[in-house]
């Protein structure tokens, strides 16, 4: 386009604007990249290594201290744990958000608009000022250090924005073909499922990395409700690891990397669809 | 025809019926036991007298409840400032340089937004090592020749909460880039166009041109920005600790409210009571707060 901001056919004050900024973008690429690499490396050298030569080489790429990390702290079992957590909720969000902006978004009656209403008020109503009652109802139903407590907390996170996104996804499907499959004999769980489902599958990809992203990095709910290491999350399990090796900066490290490398690997292989994913609630 | 209705009704029911009870039971349930709770006196986890608006007074009037929240209440208005301030505008011009196509558009944009994926519980533990004493920032500065610039970054009372506030910039700049990124590819290419030809120079079509046009993104972000800020805890936990050390200069409104709520060795046993105060404060702060930005925003907001 000719709006392009390019060298080639520019004055000079724009040549200056266009290198400073790329200068700045440049930096701030760095100091995202330095860090994480810094964070690799570091795993495999020793504690003495780390503090006298923080920017040397590591002398040799031995798996032994994520061996120790993985199996022996407990971060094998924190990553299922996670896995476990953000699987069965975000099946949960997806059943029961898509039911809801089915029934929202596809049927005309009076109470439509406060039930739209309703699912929406937890966009604006940040969950963790309700922690003291949300602490009583769990304690209630005697779900401390059971997995289902934050299951069931980040389904109710994330059912408002599943709804405000899907249901307006579905309003977009024209009726008609709706009525071709009631002709057809098919009841409305059939036309929810065999006909609109299908058609807001690239909804449902936008709406899965929206929240599974977040919950899967949670740290508040977790830390409240499962205290037990058996039950802990990764980010929990993390917090823990820190606790307890506070001078081990290799193993800390280590921890780090585990933490956070299998997102960006994610992430390189998929990064179109994390950015239209995670910015689907702030975008048209 | 009745039977007809009958079964609609039936239909309508069943498809938002599971949905309807997790939002009810764990959303709005919640925001009102938490007024409830606030007027009430506890002992440990048992609601004992009604006290009507005596934990509120407390909370705001009264030794050691009202230094500390004022206290921390002061450092949410300096996350959502300088939130507002730096990371914000700079995702303003990060995105409009990309929309632009600068060249290594499609690079930047991939790399700026990796470290919005990470969890903050990572991303802070990660630079709190690095910001230690003795850790990677001071060795650089020492390595560059700067060795006069190095500081405990996170144990001195001033330097403490802007240092934590940079390190959450670095996480979370990516995402208002790309949102506003999104915005501005969405303002019709022949308008910018047409401009250009008119001879429109970069600052007048984009604070002209551009800029009305992409309000509401604006909204959305700062509405997002005051959430986030008065939500800051995982930062502080992970950097500074639930005390918001050194000396409560990095406390904010979420770790004095799981402070109280939970206790800790600073504040004692849990005060329900006072914490559901905190809770409503918090609650009425995000909605207020989003509300008056929504509002003073959509004044200004233009449409082609």
């Amino acid at each position: 386009m000719i709006t392009d901001l390019r060298y080639k056919g520019s004055s000079v004050g724009k040549r200056v604007f266009i290198t400073v900024c790329l200068a700045a973008m440049s930096l701030y690429v760095l100091l995202i990249l330095y860090p994480l690499l810094n964070m690799v490396l570091s795993s495999f050298k020793t504690n003495r290594a780390i503090l006298t030569t923080p920017f040397s080489l590591p002398k040799a790429f031995s798996l032994a201290t994520y061996k120790t990390v993985w199996i022996d702290k407990g971060f094998s079992r924190y990553f299922t744990n996670s896995l476990l957590v953000t699987t069965i909720s975000m099946a949960l969000v997806l059943l029961f958000g898509s039911m809801a902006s089915y029934g929202i978004s596809r049927y005309t009656y009076k109470l439509n608009t406060l039930v739209y209403m309703l699912f929406l008020s937890g966009i604006m109503l940040p969950l963790k000022a309700a922690i003291i009652p949300l602490f009583l109802l769990i304690k209630t139903l005697g779900l401390i250090n059971n997995p289902l407590s934050v299951i069931l907390i980040f389904l109710a996170m994330a059912l408002p924005s599943t709804v405000f996104i899907l249901a307006g996804f579905m309003k977009g499907i024209p009726l008609e073909l709706e009525y071709a499959a009631k002709i057809d004999g098919c009841h409305d769980f059939a036309i929810y499922r065999l006909v609109v489902m299908p058609m807001v599958a690239p909804a449902i990809a936008l709406v899965t990395i929206y929240n599974a992203v977040p919950i899967w990095n949670d740290f508040f709910f977790p830390l409240v409700f499962l205290q037990s290491d058996k039950v802990k999350t990764l980010p929990v399990g993390l917090s823990t690891f820190f606790g307890q090796h506070s001078t081990n900066w290799s193993l800390l490290f280590t921890g780090l990397s585990i933490a956070i490398l299998p997102m960006l690997v994610l992430y390189l292989f998929m990064s179109k669809y994390f950015i239209k994913g995670m910015t689907a609630g702030a975008v048209k | 025809m009745r039977r007809i209705q009958t079964s609609k009704v039936l239909w309508i029911t069943f498809f938002i019926t599971p949905g309807l009870l997790v939002v009810g039971l764990f959303i709005l349930l919640p925001l009102f036991m938490s007024l409830y709770n606030s007027l009430f006196s506890w002992k440990q986890l048992i609601r004992v007298d009604f006290v009507g608006l005596e934990n509120f007074r407390r909370l705001l009037g009264s030794f050691p409840y009202q230094e500390r929240f004022f206290n921390a209440l002061k450092n949410n208005l300096t996350w959502f400032l300088s939130t507002t301030l730096i990371q914000n505008s700079l995702g303003l011009l990060f995105g409009y340089l990309l929309s632009r196509n600068v060249p290594f558009a499609q690079f930047f944009k991939r790399v700026f937004f990796i470290p919005v994926l990470f969890s903050i519980v990572a991303v802070g533990f990660l630079w709190g090592m690095y910001l230690k004493p003795t850790g990677l920032v001071n060795n650089f500065l020492k390595l560059v020749g700067l060795a006069a610039l190095q500081r405990p970054w996170l144990g001195l009372e001033h330097l403490a909460t802007p240092t934590i506030i940079l390190v959450n910039i670095w996480r979370w700049v990516g995402f208002p880039s790309l949102v506003f990124l999104a915005a501005i590819d969405n303002v019709p290419g022949e308008c910018l166009e047409a401009a250009y030809l008119e001879g429109v120079g970069e600052w007048k079509l984009f604070w002209k041109i551009i800029f009305p046009l992409i309000i509401p993104s604006i909204t959305i972000i700062t509405v997002l920005t005051i959430i986030g800020s008065l939500n800051v805890f995982e930062q502080i936990y992970t950097m500074t600790g639930l005390d918001g050390a050194p000396n409560y200069a990095t406390d904010t409104i979420g770790t004095l409210f799981y402070r109280t709520a939970f206790g800790s060795i600073d504040a004692g046993s849990p005060e329900i009571g006072i914490g559901s105060a905190i809770g409503l404060v918090i609650y009425v702060l995000t909605f207020v707060t989003s509300l008056l930005s929504i509002f003073v925003t959509r004044k200004r907001e233009v449409q082609l």
